[in-house]
């Protein structure tokens, strides 16, 4: 049920740009989705006291084992120059990985603190490599809330890795951005069937595979959030395929077009290869879209998934975009997106959450996209939400998680539908 | 510079925001990067609070530094104030903004707000969120109590519970309800709940009821100096500690002790015969000071169990711990270390443990019940039903919820006698918990813990140390089963493996024994047998 071209886009729609109270995570968060993804990395936070608490809240209910991340906290002694803080890290550094000796990874992981204090982690990383090579590469990243939100913490540690990769004069397809291991296995079937290969992913799942790059890469992006890593591969002569974000059953099929375009897959070829999986994407998504018909939606910043997922539920679940709010909006990388997105919305970036929650409770929308901080309040306000970080946490890309996607926008509605004989709720408190 | 994988306090400002969080028109203005707003959905997303916890973030960025980040911090003061029309102001740095030094307090006190502000210097890199939750209320109390006369009637205060407390909300109800009993009101209850008129009359009642030394005891300390307001001392947590609470409210007031227990079930609960199998189970304790000091003397003289072992993470709550630990014979383990608490209680084998969501996922993973008695808290430790645990009705929550975790009377012995049934074996998990049923493979060896979709029991893969000495214990490290004794100890139950296999193992020690066959093992548990 995807709609015709719009006769406008929001490519040229003015950007409203607000700062003020931000309801995002910093970039550390993208830690426990990344140290799951790379079996063999460790992510050592280097911060206080608030970057482990905010890991743990975050993480929720993932305490069950000794995790592959960690916090070295630094205290009063660091930051009186009592003692040499790039001492203090290569001994924390020289116990984990004692205790640890499956890690082949280390990214020492920078946070508002270590970046106000101007700790150099990049000298750290560099000296620790020299000490631990070959058994163990030590990269640095920053995660900080003065320089990242939320999913730029990916970006920065992918961008982090692109020099350190092998370089390659192959003719080789490289996947970039952190999917879990059943979306990117789909991926890499569709792939094949439509005969592109070799197909490399970064981040890898293990440190041995990590991709090379070099003149001859072309690069497809599955996450829209990874400006800087798409700078850096470009540095390295990789050239960027644009592309919608593979959400739903076209952004899916617009992606794997311009791949298979690059690559000179035959038109019969390709029809034949996505023709089933793009049958049973729009049969699920057309289940959920009886619930989102013509319903209004209100997107607050949080994962830069927003323009996407805006396209998404308006194009093919029959949704309308009230305003679309991204915490950053990468104009290049959006681009294929924003043209398919027709006109009407108001495009946000940055926030201030006061003024925005305004715009909301004047609008009224069907269905608010928002943070955890956020989505209580405005439930017992009576606007229905949707927890922004769901749709990072859960498998939402291509094909068969299209359905699933959709779904994740309609439960909350569905709920409300089903509860709604339930007595009023009463003022709290 | 200290590694740190899970820790049980967050910083200082959260500690703030918890006292914010509970009172109603107060506001805190806190100079902070983005992404310190993840604090919100503690409130939010754990307690479920239906409104955002009353704080403005001045949310400053890398490019603002060196700028002007003192007029952004002035610019949220005012519009926070314009907003939100607080009756008062609380201002603060986080962490990062404490490296910064734009002198919020100076900042702010420098301006005609119109209303009273309240500095707090609350240091990031040395305290944590107890000593946040202590400092701020203590400031707000120093800043807003007024002289007033004592109320007519007797009254008190009701100070210390705060927003995401373990159970605050339904202990004020109780603490309300053994009052009232005594003919004593309620003057005001705070932080929770409390406005900052409310803090200015304070010191019209006649004493306070120190609820949660970890969240008020400076505010108790520096009322009763400065309003001649004596606390109590006694936190009425169990049968034990109400009665002694009330005899000390008692003493403090000159009323006669009078309290309603027609509701308190505990003391038949526990003598019944049913409760016989509770008798000397080995438990391990942590969690803050106070509830593990409530929790040790429930556990000894309430519940019949054995105290293996006690500890704290907040160093506030040290000495008394150690004090405390010492009346039982045992040592204290005072440590904000995740590694550290769960080594003490993989070398000490106890049959249950009383802790926190930390020591719950010990649990888990070491294959022991875990019932939890204390903050850092989970969605779960906001039940809707009312759940206190103090007074009586908190005692008869308190023997509920600690059972729960543990295989019953009856199904314990069921449990002994056919150990080979491959249906009802013990990694079948206790028959009241709702995980699917396991059959055990025929003829496999009985290995993982049982299982518990509500989490308080093992998780189904849990590992159980299959070595037969794990050499937690460097005294019997050197110690070997032979294999028959290793297959003699697999049969014995999940639940009392650990204490069977250390009881064994330090028997074997005690006689020089370098071997242990299946005759040292009975020998071992005659010699225990109690």
């Amino acid at each position: 049920m995807t709609a015709a071209l719009p006769a406008r886009g929001c490519s040229d729609t003015p950007v409203l740009k607000e700062r003020g109270q931000r309801e995002v995570f910093c970039g550390l968060t993208g830690i426990i989705w990344l140290h799951r993804k790379m079996q063999d990395a460790f992510f050592l936070v280097v911060g206080s006291r608030t970057c482990a608490h905010l890991l743990q809240s975050a993480a929720g209910v993932m305490i069950f084992a000794e995790p592959r991340f960690g916090t070295a906290i630094l205290e009063e002694k660091d930051l009186a120059g009592l003692v040499d803080a790039q001492t203090e890290l290569d001994r924390e550094v020289d116990r984990l990985l004692a205790r640890r000796p499956d890690i082949r990874q280390l990214f020492l992981v920078g946070s508002c603190p270590s970046e106000v204090i101007k700790l150099d982690l990049h000298r750290a990383a560099e000296r620790m490599s020299v000490k631990h090579a070959p058994h163990v590469r030590v990269l640095n990243y920053s995660g900080s809330g003065i320089e990242t939100t939320f999913t730029q913490g990916e970006d920065a540690c992918l961008a982090s890795m692109v020099p350190v990769l092998p370089a390659t004069d192959a003719r080789e397809l490289l996947l970039v951005g952190a999917l879990p291991d059943v979306v990117e296995d789909q991926a890499l079937g569709l792939l094949k069937a439509l005969g592109i290969g070799p197909v490399r992913c970064l981040p890898a799942r293990r440190d041995a595979d990590l991709p090379s790059v070099g003149p001859n890469t072309v690069f497809a992006l599955t996450q829209p959030f990874l400006g800087d890593t798409h700078a850096a591969l470009q540095r390295r002569g990789a050239r960027h395929l644009p592309a919608p974000f593979p959400f739903g059953a076209e952004g899916t099929t617009e992606w794997l077009r311009t791949i298979a375009a690059e690559f000179n897959v035959p038109a019969t070829l390709f029809e034949a290869v996505i023709a089933a999986p793009r049958a049973r994407a729009e049969k699920a998504i057309a289940a959920a879209a009886q619930t989102l018909s013509g319903k209004s939606i209100f997107f607050f910043p949080d994962s830069q998934l927003e323009i996407p997922l805006a396209r998404f539920l308006t194009r093919e679940c029959g949704m309308t975009a009230i305003e679309v709010g991204t915490p950053f909006l990468h104009r290049d990388l959006m681009a294929p997106d924003l043209a398919l997105l027709a006109e009407g919305p108001v495009i946000s970036e940055g926030q201030d959450v006061d003024l925005q929650l305004a715009r909301a409770r004047a609008a009224r929308p069907d269905l608010t996209v928002c943070g955890l901080g956020l989505a209580n309040p405005l439930e017992a306000e009576g606007l229905a939400t949707k927890w922004a970080i769901e749709l990072v946490f859960t498998p939402v890309h291509f094909y068969e998680q299209a359905g699933d996607l959709a779904a994740l926008f309609a439960r909350p509605l569905r709920r409300r539908a089903l509860l709604q004989n339930l007595a009023p709720l009463e003022a709290a408190e | 510079m200290k590694l740190t994988l899970w820790t049980y306090e967050g910083p200082p400002h959260v500690g703030a925001m918890r006292v914010a969080t509970g009172m109603r028109g107060l506001h805190y203005v806190l100079h902070a990067p983005q992404g310190d707003t993840y604090a919100d959905l503690l409130f939010t997303m754990i307690e479920r609070r239906d409104h955002r916890p009353p704080v403005t973030y001045t949310t400053f960025q890398a490019r603002d530094l060196g700028g002007d980040t003192a007029t952004l911090f002035k610019t949220a003061c005012a519009d926070a104030v314009a907003r939100f029309n607080p009756e008062a102001l609380i201002v603060g740095a986080s962490c990062t903004a404490e490296l910064i030094q734009d002198d919020p307090a100076g900042l702010a006190g420098s301006m005609d707000l119109g209303i009273p502000v309240i500095p707090l210097d609350l240091p990031s890199y040395q305290r944590k969120e107890g000593f946040g939750t202590d400092e701020t209320f203590l400031q707000i109390v120093r800043h807003l109590a007024k002289p007033c006369a004592r109320s007519e009637k007797i009254t008190a205060n009701l100070i210390g519970p705060t927003a995401l407390g373990f159970r605050h909300r339904d202990d004020i109800t109780e603490v309300t309800r053994l009052l009232a009993d005594m003919g004593i009101g309620v003057n005001v209850v705070a932080p929770m709940t409390a406005r900052p008129s409310d803090i200015a009359r304070l010191p019209a009642a006649h004493f306070n009821v120190l609820m949660y030394p970890e969240h008020a005891e400076s505010a108790a300390r520096w009322l009763e100096r400065e309003y001649k307001q004596p606390f109590t001392k006694t936190v009425p947590i169990g049968v034990g500690a109400t009665r002694d609470f009330l005899a000390e409210v008692g003493t403090l007031t000159g009323l006669p002790v009078k309290s309603d227990t027609s509701r308190l079930r505990l003391p038949w609960w526990t003598r019944s015969v049913d409760s016989t199998y509770l008798t000397g189970k080995r438990v391990f304790i942590f969690g803050d000071g106070t509830h593990v000091a409530a929790a040790a003397r429930i556990a000894r003289d309430e519940m019949g169990f054995d105290v293996a072992g006690i500890g704290c993470f907040n160093r506030e709550m040290a000495r008394p711990i150690r004090t405390l630990a010492k009346d039982y014979g045992i040592e204290a383990l005072i440590t904000d270390d995740y590694l550290e608490v769960e080594a003490a209680i993989s070398a000490l084998q106890p049959e249950m443990i009383l802790g926190t969501q930390m020591e719950r996922h010990i649990g888990k993973r070491l294959g022991i019940p875990c019932a939890v008695i204390s903050a850092p808290v989970h969605v779960q430790d906001f039940p809707a039903r009312y759940s206190p645990q103090m007074g009586w009705e908190g005692a008869n929550v308190i023997f509920d919820t600690w059972i729960h975790p543990l295989v019953m009377g009856l199904e314990e012995h069921l449990l002994h006698m056919f150990r080979d049934d491959f249906e009802f074996h013990d990694e079948a998990g206790a028959s009241h918990h709702g995980a699917a049923h396991k059959p055990r493979e025929q003829g496999a060896e009985a290995a993982p813990a049982a299982a518990d979709a509500a989490g308080s029991m093992p998780a189904p893969d849990a590992p159980l140390s299959e070595v037969a000495n794990d050499h937690t214990d460097p005294q019997t490290a050197d110690i070997l089963w032979l294999s028959d004794a290793e297959k003699e100890l697999k049969k014995i139950p999940f639940f009392v493996r650990g204490k069977a296999r250390r009881n064994t193992e330090k028997f074997a020690f005690e006689k020089g024994l370098t071997r242990i066959s299946v005759d040292t093992l009975y020998e071992a548990k005659a010699h225990y047998a109690r």
